[in-house]
């Protein structure tokens, strides 16, 4: 695991890269916040005691598209116990996380775009209350044409949703890298195949809520929120406001899961913050599951088409790909989606020449947004589905059409991203040998089957979304009298283990027992800025600036011993728990060292930061900043599947997922990340799809949205591979998102092995497979009545 | 709304509250007790995040009564550690990695804990069962099933 030698060289090294020694880093380590949650203890943000509180409700649009004529809110005004009354006119400004796509109001102005969008909130002293206000408000909303697929959206003459975005394209792209034509000339096998993916919801467990203190006499805002994004929120609470920030508090509590539903300023933050300035007080609002999916934000419904090319040898000469998604009503992170999804596509792998168009389209349909795997996952199942069926048809083995394809590092890709470690070999080796690929694929039982893919994702986007000049991350230090260190982070931990990553980060450097280590997070009163929980960036950029920090503190403390021990700091031995002049018996304790260091200062506070290298933030075409990363984690997995061609149920029997994260600091948290990953990539490729009914949804709740229960979820057997990237805190990489892409090609390809059929629909479930299934008998029964059974099934690769 | 007065009692505690005839038991525990360890994860009967023990076997609070539970035995997650020392359920999800974000564990440790009474000594596919209507969206399932075994002592 600490294996110094297999320290990676080369790379645009800056300073030496810290090497972990293994005490804390490399460990497997607990959660520092497991106990509370274990417990009961822990407060999440409808947890929290409040004192005297309002309830906050919202009302929703019922129109799919129209035009607000009037919101009559009077008569809920005069409801005793209601205590305000706010609509979208309450608000200074738009917002949207992207500062060139702010096109949503917290609540609807002007127009409405989706059911269910918000349009008018009541913060009230009770249920009763708010909810008889509710219903007293009168909405006046003129219908207009409704969208409700990306297709109908962008016929000729569609209604606009957004005046400045004719066609309804929020964002065309298009990009070529290489001479693709020469690409396919080139190639032994052309293939081209179409593909469709059904919208998904990230399905965290907790419930959105906030919780919002106005003082009137100071005017001051104090929010709690479900938030990944804190710093995002506190910008937008301010901008929406219209308050100076300085007058803005923005506090995490413990967060129940996010999967990037949660990576953007959400309305009902800023709608419970504005209904507590409005009544002057305490605003608490708790949305229901059926909200959840009416805020959505998950990944859009998509159509992919992917033409590759391919030598006999399995080398990729050339790709060509157009994706649509049907983006929803709302600009949101949409035009990163769409950039993410070509510039994730090809990446992976050394591929000549390239041609990506994509299409981002608003829809009457709750705003798409950032989902677990942003952009990536459907794109990586079609390409790496398309790379299966070519390989069959040249007769190779799928590791071999992967292995055909390999990159060695350092390596910048035809879109400019830097590859600085690269453990997909590692990896590829790993899950053939554990799955037992050699000797079992090919001679397993009709009904079962293996199947491969491989993935890919950031470590940070390495470009910020504000591109304000400061570092990526910063990490405040303390240390007292009493001789504790405290980290001070921005970082928001939703069950990640981010707060327990940096403690390990920091005693690692100081040589001192995770014990001595708090960690005070996401409170913007007390926390340095950080961007967020969100493109697996806090591992890798707040574990550098944690280092930093560490290295920082340990040479005040080694400079104070020195000079209580009369030597100069070279000469001191620092072991953490004391220190020693090299080559004597002469030591100094912890606490001895502390007292140094404080003598003439008092409380030390000490800063680190870290930013990505100007190499790593992509080329200069336009979108060239989305999918940039100091460093690219990499996975390979095989899945097993067993289908049951009566019922087209199709049951995951095992998987293996080797993922190369760089460094493990934490192993533990490490595999529940990448089995995290993989399973809810599982969800996506099995079962899990949204549904509407001209804009209504019709599985708004756990029931109908199927999320894998425990009942149908597989063993995962987890390998870290340590690929020890030069620019990564101690060689580490993500590991939270990298491994889901690969499920659902290896499902479709596992598929595929277990029943010749070659699924090009997802999520697969008993419907779509049985339907596959008996398209097949229809066309073998066809070709038996006309002659041609001797033909091979043109669908069987 | 009426109020009657429930007796019943929670986490080895005898309460009377004058709760009203729709209060669920959910908004009982968190509103009236200030137990908030037990979560709300849905619409009503969904997740299985508000698990707890009546009587000893797995409900759900968010679609039973407060007042269907008179005279009976309410257990939460927060009655499991006992003097300052977790359970061996919370223990091993603590050590094992059973929980990530935590939302859905103090649910998952109530139906694990109804299990463990009556099966001390589960294979995997009656971990399985047990815990089947409860939701994890973090985990995959996999550590929660290692931590259930760790547990039960295999």
């Amino acid at each position: 695991m600490n294996d110094v030698s297999r320290a990676t060289a080369g790379g645009p090294a800056r300073d030496a890269p810290a090497i972990a020694q293994g005490r804390t880093a490399g460990q497997r380590t607990p959660l520092i916040d497991g106990v509370e949650k274990v417990t009961g203890r822990a407060r999440y943000t409808a947890d929290l005691p409040t004192g005297e509180t309002l309830v906050g409700r919202i009302l929703r649009s019922p129109i799919a598209h129209g035009v607000i004529r009037r919101i009559d809110a009077a008569a809920a005004r005069s409801i005793p116990g209601v205590r305000a009354v706010i609509t979208g006119e309450d608000f200074a400004a738009p917002y949207g996380v992207i500062p060139i796509a702010r096109n949503e109001w917290p609540l609807a102005r002007g127009k409405v775009r989706h059911r269910g969008e918000p349009v008018a909130a009541v913060a009230a002293i009770d249920e009763a209350s708010v909810e008889a206000a509710l219903a007293a408000i009168v909405l006046d909303i003129e219908p207009l044409p409704a969208y409700f697929s990306a297709a109908a959206a962008r016929a000729a003459n569609a209604v606009q949703l957004h005046e400045n975005k004719p066609g309804n394209i929020e964002r065309e792209v298009d990009q070529a890298f290489g001479d693709v034509d020469a690409g396919f000339a080139a190639a032994d096998l052309v293939r081209e195949r179409t593909f469709h993916y059904a919208e998904v919801a990230h399905g965290q467990i907790e419930l959105n809520a906030a919780v919002a203190t106005y003082e009137p006499e100071r005017d001051r805002l104090t929010t709690h929120s479900v938030t990944q994004v804190p710093y995002y929120l506190h910008l937008t609470l301010a901008r929406c406001l219209g308050m100076d920030s300085s007058q803005i508090r923005v506090v995490k509590p413990f967060v129940g899961g996010g999967f990037g539903h949660r990576v953007e300023p959400l309305n009902f933050e800023l709608v419970t913050a504005a209904l507590a300035r409005a009544a002057g007080g305490t605003v608490k609002t708790e949305l229901s599951r059926e909200d959840g999916f009416l805020t959505h934000r998950g990944r859009p419904e998509t159509d992919i088409r992917l033409k590759l090319g391919m030598k006999k040898s399995g080398a990729i000469t050339a790709v060509d790909c157009e994706i649509v998604q049907r983006g929803g009503a709302y600009g949101g992170y949409g035009l990163v989606t769409i950039l993410y999804a070509g510039a994730l596509l090809h990446a992976l792998y050394k591929v000549p020449a390239v041609r990506y168009r994509g299409y981002r389209v608003y829809t009457n349909t709750p705003p798409c947004g950032a989902m677990r795997g942003h952009g990536a996952v459907d794109a990586r199942h079609a390409f790496e589905s398309l790379l299966d069926i070519m390989a069959g048809e040249l007769g190779l083995d799928p590791f071999a059409a992967r292995r055909a394809n390999l990159i060695v590092p350092p390596y910048r890709t035809l879109n400019d991203l830097q590859v600085n470690s690269y453990g997909i070999p590692d990896c590829l080796d790993w899950v053939e040998r554990a799955s037992g690929w050699k000797t079992r694929r090919g001679k397993l039982p009709r009904g079962r089957g293996l199947g491969l893919a491989c993935s890919h994702y950031v470590s940070g986007s390495a470009k910020p979304v504000h591109w304000s000049g400061e570092p990526h991350a910063v990490i405040n230090l303390k240390l007292d009298f009493d001789g504790g260190i405290t980290i001070l982070t921005g970082a928001a931990d939703i069950g990640q283990g981010s707060s327990t990553l940096l403690a390990q980060v920091v005693a690692e450097v100081l040589s001192v027992p995770l014990a001595r280590i708090r960690v005070i997070a996401a409170d913007s009163a007390l926390t340095p800025k950080d961007n967020g929980s969100y493109s697996s960036r806090v591992s890798f950029m707040v574990g550098n600036a944690a280092i930093r920090a560490a290295q920082e503190m340990k040479r005040v403390l080694v400079t104070a011993a020195a000079k209580r021990l009369e030597v100069h700091p070279e000469d001191i031995e620092w072991n953490g728990d004391h220190c020693r002049v090299a080559g004597t018996d002469r030591t100094l304790d912890f606490a001895g060292a502390v007292d140094a260091a404080l003598v003439d200062t008092g409380t030390l506070t000490v800063k680190g930061s870290w930013s990505t290298p100007p190499e790593t933030q992509g080329g200069k075409f336009r979108g060239a900043a989305v999918g940039s990363t100091a460093g690219f984690s990499y996975a390979a997995q095989v899945v097993e599947v067993v289908v049951d061609e009566d019922t087209g149920a199709v049951a995951v029997e095992r998987v293996w997922v080797a993922h190369d994260c760089g460094f493990a600091i934490n192993p533990l948290a490490v595999e529940g990340q990448v089995q995290g990953a993989v399973w809810m990539g599982m969800g996506q490729a099995l079962s899990e799809e949204t549904q509407y009914h001209e804009g209504l949804p019709l599985r708004p709740n756990m029931l109908d949205y199927r999320v894998p229960t425990i009942v149908e979820s597989p063993p995962i057997e987890v390998k870290l591979v340590e690929s020890r990237d030069p620019l990564g805190p101690f060689g580490a990489k993500e590991a939270s998102e990298g491994a889901l892409h690969s499920f659902a090609p290896a499902l479709a390809n596992a598929i595929c092995d277990a029943i010749g059929i070659r699924l090009t629909d997802l999520p697969a479930s008993p419907d779509r497979v049985l339907e596959a299934i008996q398209a097949r008998k229809r066309r073998e029964r066809l070709r038996a009545s006309i002659g041609v059974s001797a033909q091979p099934d043109p669908e069987r690769h | 709304m009426t109020k009657r007065l429930l007796a019943l009692t929670v986490n080895g505690r005898m309460r009377e509250d004058a709760v009203a005839a729709n209060l669920l038991l959910l908004d009982y525990l968190r509103g009236t007790a200030g137990l908030t360890g037990t979560k709300q994860g849905c619409d009503g009967g969904e997740c299985g995040a508000c698990t707890v023990l009546i009587d000893g076997q797995p409900r759900l609070a968010c679609i039973t009564l407060a007042a269907a539970c008179e005279g009976r035995v309410v257990e939460t997650i927060e009655s499991l550690a006992i003097e300052g020392r977790m359970s061996r359920l919370q223990q091993a999800f603590h050590e094992k990695l059973g929980t990530q974000c935590g939302f859905c564990t103090p649910g998952m440790i109530m139906a694990a804990e109804a299990l463990l009474r009556r099966n001390p000594r589960p294979t995997d596919a009656d971990i399985r069962e047990a815990l089947s209507g409860n939701l994890c969206r973090c985990t995959g399932y996999v550590k929660i099933i290692e931590s259930v075994h760790a547990a039960a002592g295999g």
